[in-house]
Order: C-alpha cells, then structure tokens, then sequence
C-alpha cells in the first residue's frame, strides 16, 4: 500500500489536470488555481522542516568541531540574527528603514550581487574553452560566435559600412540569429515538449516509479 | 495497484473524452454579436469630437463566464491626420447599478476584453472618446450576461495532437511489454553515469548530486529526482558516498525519500543517512555560494547537475570543471544549455532529461515510450517539411489552394487560449 497508493494519487489527479486543460467550465476552471494554494501551503509548511534542518546540521558540525565548523557557526549566527530582528519588528519588517531593511540592502544585495558578477569571469573561461578551434564543429562556433558578437556592437557596422546593407555585421548577425539559431532552439523545445509528454505519462501510468523508489 | 490496472481505464478514458465532446458541442453555440449591438444613448456629454460608433459587446467563447469581448470604431477624429483623440474610457453598469470606468485605453483602440465577470449580472457598456477639451460618448450597448462553456474549442486541435502521440507512446509502452525489441540511440551522457559513479568510489571522493534551484511542480525537478533514483541505486551497490544540497524543502523531502527508498531496494538501509540530502537556502545565489563552497571544499569526483538551472548554471559548472569532477549536466532551459555544453564532460539536451530514467531503467515498457515520443517527432518533421515547401510554392506563385492548405497548418499548430 506505500507505493500503491502514492501512485493512485498520482494517475488520478494526473488524468484531472489534463483534462481539466480542455474544460473551461467549474469545477475544473478552479483545479489549477486549488493545486497551485494548496502547493503553496504545503511549501510554507515545509521551509519550516528545511531550515530546522539548516540549523541542525550546522549545529551537529560545531558542535562536533568538524573540519570548517566556522562556516557553519557564521550559518547559525546569520540565520538567528536575521530571525531575530525580523520577529522584533513585526509585520513591518520590510518597510524602509527598518533594520531588517537596512540588513537586506546593505549586507544581503551585495553579496548577492557579488556571486552574480563572478559569472563575467565564468563566462570568459568557459568561452575560451568552447571556442577553441579544436575541430570543425568547434570552428564553425567560432566563426558564428565572432560575426554575431561583431555584428551586435557599433564597431562591426563601422567596419562594414562599405558594404551593401544586407551584408553588414548586424544583418549578418541578425540573420545568424533569427535563422539557424532560431531553427535549432525551436528543434530542441519540440524534444523538450515531447519528452515531458512523454514523462508525464510514465508518471500518471504508473510505469515511472523511480521517484518513489522503483520496483513493482 | 499494478501498472495494467491503469492501462485498463485508458480505452475508457480516451473514450469517455472524446464522447464528452461529441455531447456537449451543440451546447458551444457562441452568442451573436447582433443580439447585443447598442441601442440607446447615454447622458448627454460634450461632442465637439466625433464619438466611437458600431459599439458590440459579445461573450467570450470557451471560458467559464468570466469575460465578456467589446469592439467598436474609433472615433473619426482619432484617425492619424486629424490626431484629435487623446484616449478612450470604457464604462460599465452592472444589474442597472450606476456607471463607473473600468479602464482608460490608448488612442487607436478599437477592442477590449473585460475579463473577471460573474454570470447572472446584467452588464451594460458606453465608451468615450477624450480629447484636450472635450467627450464624446458612444450610445450604450443591451444589457449582456456571461455564459459558462463546458469545452474549449479553441483547443481542438492540441487535443487530437495530444491525444495522437499520447496513443502512440502508450502502444510502444504496450509493444515493448509484449517483448519486442526496439532500437533506442545511445546517449553518451547516460552511458557515462555508471563510469562517473565508479569513479567516484575508486577516487574516495563524493558525488554531488543538484536537482536545480525550482521546486517539485517543475517537471525537470521531478526528471531530476527519477534520475537520482537510479543514480542513488548504484551508488547504494558501490557503497559510495551523496551529497544532495538544495534550495527547495519539498525537493529535500523528496529527494530523501527517493534515496531511502533506493537504499531500501539494495539491501543496505543502514547505510542510508537523512543528512546526505540538506537544506540550504531559496535564494538562487546564497544558494551558489553554498554549493561552490561544497564543491572547493570536498573536491567531488562526480558532479550531476540535472533540472532547471538559471544563471547559476554556469558558476557552478565553471567551479565543479575548475576541481577536476566530472560532470554530468542536462536540463531543458535551451538558454542555459550552452554554459553547461562548453563546460561539463557530458550535457543531456532536452528532451534526454527526460528520457534518462527510462534509458537508465533499461526497462521494455518504459523503453517504449521513448520510441512513442519518436512519431511525435517524425510528424513535427513532416508537418514542417510540408509547410516550408507550401510556404516556398506560396511565394514563387501565388495558389488559393495552396494558401487554404498553409493557413489551415497555421491554424493548427496555433493555441488560442
């Protein structure tokens, strides 16, 4: 019964939402948005269950002074202080000014904004090994790659700006865009369609079981 | 409940579907616009521009009562050379009740969808025409209720797609349990797993296991978890160790739950310990730093990034390539599939998340609905072919014939909602 009646749960409501899709009428117009509260109840529930967990394992580590238990008393810390002043404050932790606010402006954006920025870096490296001319598939990704990158900055236009106006770098570039990088993105969305189909149907059928441990 | 338990009510289920359209069609009857076209004029209001005219309001086809469609002519004062209208306001009575606006338009509007009605109210509309110094109002349309529809025509067509490659998964799935052999390509990237695993446990070291950064009603997520299913199936055999950080409690419960169970199913409960998946953080880059910081600090051989990544999907790839791990990365968000392509050993692109479980399995049945997904492709493949050619014919030479059959593909594979 553990596994049989998670997967009558899941064919059934699974049948619901597809047909649900077809059916403007009540009750189903309601399905959707019902699911969606109750997920979002369900989650509300849960970050509980993830940041006592948070909490435990942290602690578990200093405690037990495991390799790099600094981190996680810095973890413990950060997570009361930030508990701590919410609570205080009340419902209004997020007004302007407040020191919630303050906590969120000036510590939590910037160091947010710092892991984005290490992205330009990634970026650069991981540019550097994919365009490497190492064989012809790896050439021609260079080549699109330079004539687009040329062709989306005034420079590129400069440098062709004797040419007929189709043959410029923006035309070139826009052309590399809207063609065959289009084609290929929208071959890889119709797999991308089918295949959650696919899975959809493995999963309501009962024949994907993995999830819940596999077997029959 | 065995799984031909649910195949048994799919004939009745097909069935049932497509008698409830064949039933309910007479009853999809729209509402003529004549019935509703204006009539009587509102107070009097100043009219040194010309008012909108031709005032129709009808139901909104296929929704449940919640929408009503206005159209009407712009005033003749609103045409480009004369440019006297500023915008429009739309007015609305309901039972009889008072008029208020419900919505300034720009000008050049000639249409507007009020949306969030209730049926059994009596609507009643006018519109006015806005200039610098002056109103003019169009004459007020019949009272119109809403009407609650029990099918969505509009989606006919989605329907019978659907309803084709559902069909021709389902007898793949039923072919292959019948014991024939179907042919299904090698994918490197899930030919690599066991390697990777192996690797790992020869090494010493960990594998890291991230499901992306949304939750369980992401279908990537849930391809996620059914592929740790079978990756922690191996890992439990070759007593090696997970570690699973994520940014969603439900995916904690989840994935915890599918590790035990695979754990359970290898014969080594023991073994199995709650801490391998923990919590983190929702926010997408406290996240990254977590998981970077895991990656610099344990060196894991083996690294799965597998679901829905953003623009996290690069710095970890990027960390986890910078400690030597071999990374297995795939997911269905074409935007993020290149960072991972230039930066993993191995990508799986689209549609090969999701048929990673099944591929993994190596299952007949669930073999089988990979080659169902096959015909889907092959009638995308035809259906675009065929088009690209009546597109080409349709520019050389101009055939009314040939114009019907494109217009009709177009309307086919285009979802009005």
């Amino acid at each position: 019964m553990r596994r049989e009646i998670p997967l009558l749960i899941t064919g059934i409501v699974g049948v619901g939402f597809v047909i649900q899709y077809f059916i403007p009428h009540a009750p189903f117009s309601y399905m959707s948005d019902w699911f969606s509260d109750w997920f979002s109840i369900i989650g509300a529930c849960a970050i509980v269950l993830g940041a006592l967990n948070l909490m435990k394992i942290s602690i578990q580590k200093v405690i037990s002074r495991k390799k790099d238990w600094g981190y996680a008393a810095v973890i413990i810390a950060s997570f009361l202080l930030i508990v701590i002043i919410g609570m205080v404050e009340g419902k209004d932790f997020r007004v302007p000014g407040t020191n919630f606010d303050w906590l969120y402006r000036y510590m939590y954006i910037p160091l947010s904004a710092t892991m984005f920025a290490i992205l330009a870096f990634f970026v650069a490296s991981a540019s550097y090994r994919a365009f490497r001319a190492r064989n012809f598939e790896a050439t021609l990704l260079l080549i699109a790659a330079f004539f687009v990158m040329m062709g989306r900055v005034p420079v590129g236009d400069i440098i062709t700006g004797f040419m007929p106006e189709g043959w410029r770098l923006s035309n070139l570039a826009s052309w590399v865009m809207n063609y065959p990088q289009a084609a290929g993105q929208r071959a890889i969305m119709i797999g991308i369609g089918l295949g959650i189909v696919s899975t959809s149907l493995r999963v309501i059928l009962g024949i994907e079981r993995s999830h819940i441990g596999g077997g029959e | 409940m065995k799984t031909i338990g649910l195949f048994r009510f799919l004939p009745a289920l097909t069935s049932f579907s497509i008698a409830f359209f064949i039933i309910f069609s007479p009853a999809l009857k729209a509402q003529a616009p004549d019935d509703s076209l204006s009539t009587t004029s509102p107070d009097a209001l100043a009219v040194s521009i010309a008012p909108p005219t031709s005032l129709v309001v009808f139901d909104y086809k296929y929704d449940d009562g919640e929408a009503l469609e206005l159209t009407w002519v712009p005033s003749v004062d609103d045409l480009p050379v004369v440019g006297k209208v500023t915008g429009y306001e739309l007015y609305r009575s309901d039972n009889g009740g008072e008029f208020y606006k419900i919505t300034e338009l720009i000008p050049g509007s000639n249409n507007f969808r009020d949306e969030d009605l209730s049926t059994g109210v009596n609507y009643v509309y006018y519109i006015v025409a806005l200039s610098a110094d002056a109103r003019a109002a169009s004459v007020k349309t019949e009272a119109i209720q809403t009407h609650r529809e029990w099918l969505n025509f509009n989606l006919k067509y989605l329907f019978l797609i659907a309803l084709i490659i559902s069909a021709s998964v389902i007898y793949f799935i039923e072919t292959a349990r019948r014991g024939k052999k179907l042919f299904v390509r090698k994918i490197a990237g899930l030919e690599a797993v066991d390697d990777a695993i192996g690797q790992a446990t020869e090494m010493g070291r960990s594998i890291l296991f991230i499901p992306g950064i949304n939750d369980m009603d992401e279908v990537q997520t849930l391809a996620a978890i059914t592929i740790l299913g079978r990756v922690s199936r191996v890992v439990a055999d070759y007593d090696t160790k997970i570690h699973m950080p994520v940014s969603r409690s439900l995916v904690m419960t989840a994935a915890r739950e599918t590790i035990k169970a695979s754990y359970m199913a290898a014969g080594r409960p023991d073994a199995y310990s709650d801490d391998m998946v923990h919590y983190v953080t929702d926010e997408q880059f406290g996240y990254v730093a977590a998981v970077d910081a895991i990656m610099v600090r344990e060196k894991p051989a083996t690294i799965f990034l597998l679901g829905s990544f953003f623009a996290e999907s690069l710095i970890l790839a990027e960390t986890g390539n910078s400690v030597g791990a071999i990374q297995i990365a795939g997911t269905a968000r074409p935007a993020q599939l290149p960072f991972f392509i230039a930066a993993c050993d191995f990508t799986l692109i689209g549609e090969e998340l999701f048929a990673a479980s099944a591929y993994l399995s190596g299952e007949p049945k669930q073999l089988g609905s990979l080659k169902g997904q096959d015909v889907g492709k092959a009638l995308a493949m035809l259906v675009i072919l065929i088009a690209v050619i009546l597109a080409t014919i349709s520019e050389i030479r101009p055939l009314e014939t040939v114009r019907y059959v494109l217009d009709f593909l177009i309307q086919v594979f285009t979802i009005k909602t």
